[in-house]
């Protein structure tokens, strides 16, 4: 079929499209959780047909990625992103463009009547058409909400790689959560330029909040260890649950030349001697003397 | 051709990379600093390349076997003032160079090599 007669009945019957199509959405969006005032709708709608009709009387075909679906495309899109933050779900903003089918079929009959298979035909391509529209809306909010995902993952990953110094010469690096690969790389970034700004002789590599060791994390450990050692800065790798020390025993992982600690304290304290301090209990004054 | 200057100080000797290295200049170097070591009888010696910004496998094994070289002469080496994105790759590519001592500065590296000294 030529996309030129549903561009002619669309130009026919636009105002009474319009209207049946608005009413079709109002009705949908009785039940949904986002809101939206009539007059969005109409706005939107108006906005979306009218570029839906200026492409197919420019001679679009069934492929949406065509040079003429442009504005058809970007209306939809920006659709697809506000009805998102609105709190719609994909479906319901799809079941926008599919609203559509009605009024558009209804004025098919009443233009071929009779003519089974020219009917036939028209509804088919008219569906095709519309169906790609729909599916376009999803991939939109699918892609706004796989952006958000990565963001806050980039996040997370700045969020939870911190390096303290706890003394001069002495650096902390709590980890919180598992080691992956992609955490790892930042991990070691952070620790390697930490060591380089502060000149730190020992960095203290605490584990109490990671959850597993497997042998991939384990590995993951060694790695930093291994290059905070070419950088001249000794490691300690501290806060190793009982049952954490009990995997890497039984997964033979090779802790053998790393110092470990059960806890940061233990860990501060060793590190404080091999820089030579100490640490000495004084004699603590009454509460009436003052400084 | 140019050459990597290899410096005396006292008992010690000083190796400053400030060149970007390539494999030529590398193999020259384990020449010479070999030579320089023998001729000296260098107790230590400190391999600067805080300049060095990129390394590949190749140059990773030539630190290595510098060390190991030099170690077989009696003589300790301290490799000093690595780059952390020098230090990453070198992990990556599986070399964290087991047999050498590292410090994070030159003046480090002679502290070191004199504690080790005696």
């Amino acid at each position: 079929m030529d996309a030129s007669k549903l561009a002619t009945i669309l130009n026919r019957y636009e105002t009474e499209i319009l209207n049946d199509w608005i009413a079709e959405q109002t009705n949908a969006m009785r039940s949904s959780a986002g809101s939206i005032s009539e007059r969005e709708i109409r706005e939107n709608a108006g906005e979306l047909l009218t570029a839906f009709r200026g492409a197919l009387e420019r001679g679009g075909r069934r492929d949406l990625s065509g040079p003429e679906w442009t504005r058809v495309r970007e209306v939809l899109g920006e659709l697809s992103a506000a009805s998102a933050t609105r709190g719609f779900t994909p479906v319901e903003t799809a079941t926008l463009v599919f609203s559509l089918k009605r009024p558009v079929f209804s004025r098919l009959r009443r233009e071929f009547g009779r003519d089974a298979e020219a009917l036939a035909d028209e509804i088919w391509s008219a569906t095709e058409l519309l169906d790609q529209l729909g599916l376009y809306t999803t991939e939109v909010s699918q892609k706004s909400r796989e952006e958000i995902i990565m963001r806050q993952q980039e996040e997370m990953l700045e969020l939870s790689t911190p390096v303290v110094q706890l003394w001069e010469g002495v650096l902390a690096l709590p980890l919180i959560g598992t080691l992956d690969s992609s955490r790892t790389q930042v991990v070691m970034q952070n620790l390697l330029e930490a060591v380089v700004r502060t000149g730190a002789e020992i960095a203290i590599i605490d584990i109490t909040g990671v959850p597993t060791v497997d042998t991939l994390v384990a590995q993951h450990l060694l790695k930093t260890i291994a290059a905070a050692r070419l950088m001249g800065a000794d490691c300690i790798i501290s806060g190793i649950r009982p049952q954490i020390a009990q995997t890497i025993v039984h997964l033979g992982v090779d802790l053998a030349n790393v110092t470990t600690k059960a806890t940061l304290a233990d860990a501060f304290t060793v590190s404080l001697r091999r820089l030579g301090f100490g640490i000495s209990t004084m004699p603590v004054k009454t509460s009436g003397a003052s400084e | 051709m140019d050459r990597i200057p290899i410096l005396k100080m006292g008992e010690f000797l000083l190796v400053t990379i400030q060149v970007d290295m390539h494999d030529r200049l590398a193999m020259t170097l384990q020449d010479d600093l070999t030579e320089k070591i023998v001729d000296t009888r260098a107790r230590g010696v400190l391999i600067d390349i805080s300049a060095l910004q990129m390394v590949d496998s190749f140059m990773g094994r030539m630190l290595g076997n510098i060390a190991a070289t030099a170690g077989v002469l009696d003589a300790e080496t301290v490799l000093v003032g690595m780059q952390p994105a020098v230090a990453i790759t070198l992990v990556e590519l599986g070399l964290s160079l087991k047999g050498v001592r590292t410090a994070l500065n030159v003046e480090r590296g002679m502290a070191l090599l004199r504690k080790a000294g005696g």
